[in-house]
């Protein structure tokens, strides 16, 4: 199979990988760059577990090609926290219990860190719908949705 | 709105009972949590599992060399590569782990029985090179014919899985192979007299399908063995001790040999109770002493892990005009999957246990069909045998015109009561649960169009057992908490908590961990919400043992007797005849520790029982699109006695998602065949469970009705909410269609075809 030398940006630094056509970035990801935050719940699109920020736009890893993210910039979730601090959204998960046993966690915080930059003051059912795409089998998505609509709060007003 | 409804009073405590910051929550928000999957070990090789494409069938040859001469392969192995086992005797146990299962389950040896049956394995030095491997293995199949149905395989000409199973517990001992394992009985009373009582008798029949636990971490793990036969083993597992020791029981090696790490756990359900991969990854890892890594497709996971028990079910129940419960009457069909062992004793014990029924009898089947053996999944074997009684019972109560909760508060169980397979109930709160219901606001609320109102009660049964816990303090004060028990929902908090208290000081000076097996004695599994009862109960003894250690430092210290001294808020204390002595404080004392006598340490290792039953009720409303038969949850309260909760907002979220994970089970989830017994759904987008926008929020009402068997009152909270979600979601449809219903799930199409019936029958 043939081989493909991508270059891209991960959480702000430079990457260079090789990756086979069939490769996905879910697995360049994992595998090559050793970035392991990003999960794999399905490999179909269907759980958002490998939720990342692809030029701006949250994607799911498994459904994107290594080889069509040249040039791109991408973020994951270990970029999310900056300088020691945690991102608002990370902080409230916590202060809100959102998570459980956590494997989806990852990838739903980074789909609502992009929600969040399209709807700064979404209303529950919003926030439900935005995060439609990601499974939670341990919480029943309450306090989920408590954080993010608290986080987002939180955000507005530090932004004024 | 969430609330905590306490019996205790106002408690003195710090920490037990508050929101403590969770010790792994840092690394879960920010992806440095490591699940199976996560972890790289140089030099490591990559598995892959080659499954059958028949439901039932002997393998007349598997034809390996294709696969072995392919570049990159390092091992293959098949079922001559895992150990026979005979088959266990009787008397058997709740849970059946039986090797000889257990090793054809894992690899198929004669013949395969579901579709998705592992038949070979090997390892590669790459993923793509294993899953081509796998493909130039040929497989010679002899396809026999296959069935699914519980009540068509316990028929006596129904073909036979297993030659050598013949039913256990009917007599005459029979002398023809059958497809029922064992039948299970639970009688009290005299039914017919029981019956003749009643005004009003009710017999339906009613069924469930199978459906997964549905954890988003796809089976992972990595074996590592050297040279001289020691084997690491890293896996997403919720017991690692018990895989230790089936491993080491399957694979016939000393125990010793074998360590287990537990990765974080991305969820289990009761689903990664046993071992599927794990043996096969360390066979491989044998032949090639290089580490193995096997991780499951979600595929793979629906086809050949355990989902729960697909049932089927006729009850006969009646009731007196004035709401008593005058006698009861079950049977219950479970199909075990490929291999016996359902959690049949469960469903016995579930069926009348929360009333005090005088006169009642529950027979369950365990049958063997062409399907993945079971797993447990949270309460295993409860909720479709609570699904039909709490439906029964809301039809005689709504029939007799009687309040449903009135009902169950005139035939609730109290302590000294008995539940039907002969436990005595010790300090109970189901009356309380009751009467929170009748209290809530959401009883009385008003409904609108096209909407229903459903309740249901929940029993179960919590698990104790083999629970070991460390706590080591170290120089500088601060100490570890080591356990033995994976932690999937906060149970780390719990611990912490607890420790805490004892010693009485910051929670934040305590570090939990769950140590691997070569680390600490023996803990069963994280299961039967067992884990902050027993193995909390392991920790507040190793912390009282370091208590009693600083106690015994101090005295030397201050040359006075140790009784002299106790412990308060995180100080040693000279008792009043001794005025002129300064407390010391934990920092103080651990700095002395090691030029004074020697580490400080405790530890505890038990076999915890007393945890008791625990029940939960739910309230939901739903709302049902006429159009299109799609049910919509609109509100739901859970109430349950959590005995004393540690962390309160875990406990929130146990009770959160297993009613959501109940939503799922009455309304969507199930596993759909072909005609050749080949699973239709094995990905998310067909296997349908609830997401965000599908739920309400969900509202919860704490009970804490002290169990007085745990130091702080534990009884475990993780099941019974998924007991009697099922049940109440089903009645809050049947209420908004004005029909009953009987066969979960109750998809669209279902209730569909019911109001269309219902509008011909009206025209």
């Amino acid at each position: 199979m043939a081989r493909h030398l991508i270059n891209t940006t991960v959480n702000g630094d430079c990457v260079e990988f090789v990756c086979r056509t069939g490769q996905t970035l879910l697995n360049v990801l994992r595998g090559e760059l050793q970035l392991t935050g990003t999960k794999n719940g399905c490999g179909t699109g269907d759980c958002g577990a490998c939720t990342v920020v692809l030029n701006g736009r949250p994607i799911n890893a498994c459904l994107v090609l290594g080889a069509e993210v040249d040039g791109a910039e991408i973020e994951t979730i270990e970029g999310m926290a900056k300088g020691g601090e945690l991102h608002p959204l990370q902080q409230k998960f916590l202060d809100h219990a959102a998570l459980q046993c956590g494997i989806c966690t990852p990838g739903i915080l980074k789909m609502a860190q992009a929600y969040l930059e399209t709807n700064p003051d979404p209303t529950e059912t919003e926030v439900r719908f935005a995060l439609a795409g990601n499974l939670c089998r341990c919480t029943g998505y309450d306090k989920i949705v408590r954080a993010v609509l608290d986080a987002a709060a939180e955000m507005r007003a530090s932004e004024t | 709105m969430n609330e905590i409804k306490t019996q205790r009073g106002g408690s003195n405590y710090k920490w037990v009972g508050k929101n403590t910051p969770r010790p792994d929550g840092v690394d879960k928000v920010t992806g440095r949590a490591r699940y199976g999957d996560d972890m790289i070990v140089p030099g490591m090789l990559h598995g892959k599992i080659l499954r059958s494409p028949h439901a039932h069938a002997n393998i007349v040859s598997i034809d390996t060399s294709q696969a072995e001469a392919l570049d990159g392969v390092k091992a293959v192995v098949t079922s001559a590569d895992i150990p026979d086992h005979p088959m266990a005797q009787p008397p058997y146990p709740i849970i059946v782990n039986d090797l000889h299962d257990i090793s054809r389950n894992v690899m198929a040896r004669e013949k395969v029985l579901y579709d998705g049956h592992a038949v070979a394995a090997v390892a590669a030095i790459s993923e793509e090179i294993a899953r081509d491997a796998i493909k130039l293995i040929k497989v010679e199949y002899k396809v026999l014919q296959h069935i699914l149905d519980p009540r068509e395989a316990a028929q006596p000409d129904a073909v036979v899985l297993h030659e050598d199973l013949f039913t256990y517990g009917v007599e005459p001992k029979p002398t023809k192979p059958s497809n029922i394992f064992r039948v299970v009985n639970g009688e009290r009373g005299d039914l017919d007299a029981g019956f003749t009582e009643a005004d009003l008798v009710i017999e339906r029949e009613f069924s469930s399908q199978p459906v997964h636990q549905g954890y988003i971490e796809p089976m992972a793990c990595i074996a590592t063995t050297s040279e001289d036969g020691a084997v690491e083993l890293w896996t997403s597992t919720q017991g690692h001790f018990v895989q230790r020791t089936l491993l080491s029981k399957l694979l016939n090696m000393e125990m010793a040999k074998i360590r287990v790490t537990a990765s974080e756990i991305g969820g289990g359900f009761g689903g990664k109770t046993t071992v599927y991969a794990e043996p096969l990854a360390i066979r491989l890892s044998q032949k090639t002493c290089r580490p193995v890594r096997m991780t499951m497709t979600r595929s793979e996971v629906f086809r050949a892990t355990g989902p729960t028990v697909g049932s089927k079910t006729r009850i006969k129940v009646g009731m007196k005009k004035d709401g008593t419960i005058t006698a009861g009457e079950a049977e219950i069909w479970y199909q075990a999957g490929a291999f016996k062992g359902s959690p049949t004793p469960r469903a016995v014990d579930t069926f009348f246990s929360p009333y005090t029924v005088a006169n009642c009898k529950a027979t369950a089947y365990d049958v063997c069909v062409n399907r993945p053996k079971v797993a447990a999944y949270r309460a295993p074997g409860a909720t479709m045998a609570c699904y039909p009684m709490e439906s029964v019972v809301n039809e005689l109560a709504k029939e007799l015109g009687l309040d449903p909760v009135e009902v169950r508060l005139k035939n609730a169980v109290k302590e000294g009561d008995e539940s039907l397979m002969g436990t005595k109930y010790g300090r109970i709160g189901l009356v309380e649960v009751l009467e929170a219901v009748k209290e809530h606001p959401h009883y009385k609320a008003p409904l609108g169009d096209n909407q229903g109102r459903g309740f249901a009660v929940g029993y179960w049964m919590h698990g104790g057992g083999l629970s070991s816990a460390a706590v080591n303090l170290m120089d500088d004060g601060t100490l570890g908490v080591a356990t033995g028990s994976p932690d999937i929902g906060g149970s780390r908090s719990s611990m912490r908590a607890m420790a805490a208290e004892e010693l009485g000081v910051d929670v934040e000076l305590l570090k939990p961990i769950i140590a691997d097996t070569g680390s600490l004695g023996y803990s069963f599994m994280t299961a039967g919400s067992r884990t902050t009862y027993a193995t909390g109960m392991a920790v507040v003894n190793a912390t009282r043992e370091v208590i009693d250690k600083l106690r015994a430092l101090a005295a030397k210290k201050w040359d006075i007797p140790v009784e002299d001294v106790r412990w308060d808020a995180g100080e040693a204390i000279a008792t009043d005849n001794h005025k002129d002595i300064k407390p010391l404080s934990l920092k103080e004392l651990a700095g002395m520790a090691t030029s004074m006598g020697g580490p400080v340490a405790g530890h505890s290792e038990i076999n915890a029982s007393g945890q008791g039953a625990a029940f939960c009720a739910q309230l939901v409303d739903v709302e049902i699109d006429p159009d299109t038969g799609f049910t919509s949850p609109k509100r739901h309260t859970v109430f349950q006695d959590a005995g004393r909760a540690i962390s309160p907002d875990y406990v929130e979220g146990q009770m959160q998602g297993g009613a959501v994970q109940g939503i799922g089970w009455a309304l969507n989830e199930e596993y759909i065949y072909d005609d050749e017994a080949r699973l239709q759904n094995t990905g998310f987008l067909d296997y349908r469970m609830p997401v965000a926008s599908d739920v309400p929020m969900i509202d919860t009402v704490i009970i804490e009705v002290p169990n007085p068997n745990h130091p702080y009152g534990v009884r475990g909270v993780g099941e019974p909410p998924l007991v009697s979600a099922p049940a109440a979601v089903a009645n809050a449809v049947e209420n908004a269609i004005g029909q009953t219903m009987s066969d979960l799930p109750l998809s669209p199409p279902k209730i569909l075809a019911a109001l269309h019936a219902q509008a011909a029958g009206d025209d």
